[in-house]
C-alpha cells in the first residue's frame, strides 16, 4: 500500500505552498496564462512517485486540471477547464454549524495556519468508470473537525459547495439541485485517509478542480470528494446527498468504490486509467481495503451501495 | 436546380464530407490528438455522428414530399448506409479498443445494462437494412416486402436516441432534442397516412 502517501511534506515544499497562499494575486494572473506555461511544477516529482504503489503511475497535471466532473462549471468533462476562469476562490470562508458547541465561520486562512499541509497521492475512481492517480496537497479531514468541536450527537457530516451561479456558469441551469450536497458518516469523515485537498503537484487548487479547498475520500466514487466547500454541518441524521437525491436507484450515500457492485449504466468490475490503452481490474474500495474495510463489516454493500 | 441529376451530382462531395469526419479522428486518435480519454472520446464522436445521420435520413423521406424536392431521395441510400458505416466503427471501438474483445464480458454488458441493450439491438436492426440496400435486392425481394423491411429504420431510430438519453447522466437537453425531432417526423408520417386513406389501400 505504498500509495497511501502520507508522509509530511519537506519543508521547503510547504514553504512553497505558504507563498502560494500569500501570493494569491500573483497566482491568480497567473492561471490566465496557458495551462501548458501554469505546468511548469516547481516541486521534484520524486516526493509524489517514491509513494506510489509499482502498479501505479501519475496523472500528468494536464490531464488533471482539464478532464474532470464539476457540473458547476457545465456537464462536459472539458468544461470546468474552460469555464471555471472567472470563479475567485479569494478571500474564502468555511461555515460551520449544526451540533457544535459553538456555530462560527472561519477564514480560510486561518484555518491553514492550524493545520499541517501534506502530500497525499491517491487514487481517484469516478463512477462513470475512469482513473486517475493524483498527487494533493491537503490535510486531514480530522483537523477541522476537532477545530470544530462537534457535540457528541453529531453522528454525520454534511457538505455544502459555494453557490455563484455568476462565476459558475453550470449553475445557471437546473441540471442537478444547487448547491451540491455530501455527507460523511462521522467515523468516515475522521479516518486517516480523508481529506481536505487544497492543492495538486504543489499548485494552489486549480479552480475546475475545487478551488480553494475540497473534500478527497480517496476510496468512495468521485463524487462525494465535493469541492468548493463553504458550508460543514454537523448532524445526527444521514444528510441528503446531491446525486442520491437525483437518482437513488443508481447512487447511494456510501459510494464505496467496489467492483462487485455494478452501476445500471456502467460495469464497476473494470475502469480505464487515463493515459493507458487496457482497462484494469477495479479493486475493493479502490485498493484502500485494508484502511478502511472495518468501517463497514456489520453494512451489506449490495444495499449500501 | 433540386433536380435528380443535381442531386446524383452532389453526391462524390457528399460522400467525402460525410467519410472526412471518421479519417480525421482515426488519424486523431493514432497520432494521441484526442483529448485526455481518446477511447471515449472516438466512441462519442462516432455514436453521436451515427445518430444524426439516422436521422437524416428520416428527414430526407420528409423532405421529398414537398414537391420541388422529390428527387433528394436519390441520397437516401448514401446517407443510410454511411449511419451503418458509422455505427459499425461506434461498436467495433466499443468492442475492441474499450473491452478488448472480452466477449464474455461484452455479453453481460448488452444483457445487464439498458442503455447497451438499446444501442446493439439499434445495431442489428441496422443490418438488414444495409444489407438489403441494393436495386439488386430491391427486385428480388419486390418492393412491398423491401419496404416493409425497411420500416425497421424507425425502431432504430427510437432506440439509438434512448441508447443516448439514459447515457446521460443529468443535462439531458441534447438527447432530448435528437429525441423530438425524430418524434416530429414520425409524426408527419402517421398524419399522412391518415389524411390520404385511399393510398394506403
Amino acid at each position: 500500500m505504498k500509495i497511501l502517501g502520507s508522509e509530511i511534506t519537506p519543508y521547503k515544499t510547504y514553504l512553497n505552498r505558504r507563498k502560494f497562499i500569500k501570493g494569491s494575486l500573483a497566482s491568480a494572473m497567473l492561471a490566465t496564462v496557458t495551462s501548458s506555461a501554469f505546468a511548469n511544477h516547481d516541486s521534484d516529482l520524486s516526493i509524489y512517485t517514491n509513494n506510489l504503489n509499482e502498479k501505479d503511475k501519475l496523472n500528468s497535471y494536464e490531464e488533471i486540471t482539464t478532464y474532470n466532473n464539476f457540473y458547476e462549471f457545465g456537464t462536459h468533462k472539458k468544461h470546468p477547464h474552460l469555464n471555471s476562469g472567472n470563479f475567485k476562490p479569494r478571500p474564502w470562508t468555511i461555515k460551520i454549524d449544526g451540533l457544535v458547541k459553538k456555530p462560527q465561520t472561519f477564514d480560510l486562512e486561518k484555518i491553514l495556519s492550524n493545520v499541517t499541509i501534506e502530500d497525499r497521492v491517491y487514487r481517484l475512481r469516478c463512477v462513470e468508470a475512469w482513473s486517475m492517480v493524483i498527487p494533493w496537497q491537503g490535510f486531514q479531514l480530522s483537523e477541522l473537525i476537532k477545530m470544530a468541536e462537534p457535540l457528541s450527537s453529531a453522528k454525520y457530516v454534511q457538505f455544502v459547495t459555494v453557490f455563484r451561479p455568476e462565476e459558475m456558469p453550470g449553475q445557471q441551469k437546473r441540471t442537478i439541485i444547487w448547491p451540491y450536497r455530501e455527507g460523511l458518516r462521522m467515523d468516515e469523515a475522521m479516518n486517516p485517509l480523508t481529506i481536505l485537498a487544497t492543492g495538486l503537484y504543489g499548485h494552489e487548487m486549480p479552480n475546475q478542480n475545487g478551488a480553494p479547498i475540497r473534500l478527497v475520500v480517496p476510496w468512495k466514487y468521485g463524487f462525494k470528494s465535493i469541492k468548493s466547500i463553504v458550508e460543514i454541518r454537523f448532524l445526527d441524521t444521514q444528510p441528503e446527498t446531491s446525486w442520491e437525491t437525483l437518482a437513488p436507484w443508481e447512487y447511494g450515500f456510501y459510494a464505496n468504490v467496489n467492483p462487485n457492485v455494478n452501476h445500471p449504466r456502467w460495469s464497476q468490475g473494470t475502469e480505464r486509467r487515463i493515459g493507458e490503452f487496457k482497462r484494469r481490474e477495479t479493486l475493493m474500495f479502490n485498493g484502500y481495503e485494508e484502511e478502511v474495510a472495518h468501517l463497514y463489516k456489520d453494512l451489506d454493500l449490495t444495499k449500501f451501495y | 436546380m433540386f433536380s435528380t441529376r443535381n442531386f446524383n451530382r452532389s453526391k462524390p462531395v457528399l460522400f467525402i464530407l460525410i467519410l472526412f469526419p471518421s479519417l480525421l479522428w482515426a488519424y486523431q486518435f493514432v497520432t494521441g490528438n484526442l483529448g485526455v480519454n481518446p477511447i471515449e472520446k472516438l466512441m462519442d464522436e462516432l455514436g453521436l455522428m451515427a445518430l444524426r445521420l439516422i436521422i437524416i435520413t428520416l428527414m430526407i423521406t420528409t423532405l421529398s414530399n414537398i414537391k420541388p424536392l422529390k428527387s433528394i431521395v436519390v441520397i437516401r441510400r448514401m446517407i443510410g448506409l454511411f449511419a451503418f458505416y458509422y455505427v459499425c466503427l461506434h461498436f467495433s471501438t466499443y468492442i475492441v479498443l474499450d473491452h478488448f474483445l472480452d466477449i464474455q464480458f461484452i455479453i453481460q454488458d448488452i444483457i445487464k445494462r439498458p442503455f447497451i441493450t438499446f444501442g446493439f439491438i439499434s445495431f442489428l436492426f441496422l443490418i438488414p437494412l444495409a444489407s438489403t440496400s441494393t436495386n439488386n435486392m430491391i427486385k428480388r425481394l419486390g418492393f412491398k416486402l423491401w419496404k416493409k423491411i425497411h420500416y425497421l429504420i424507425y425502431p432504430v431510430a427510437i432506440l439509438a436516441s434512448m441508447h443516448f438519453y439514459v447515457l446521460v447522466r443529468a443535462d439531458k437537453t441534447e438527447p432530448v432534442i435528437y429525441m423530438g425531432i425524430i418524434i416530429l417526423l414520425l409524426l408527419h408520417r402517421i398524419f399522412k397516412r391518415l389524411t390520404r386513406p385511399q393510398l394506403a389501400q
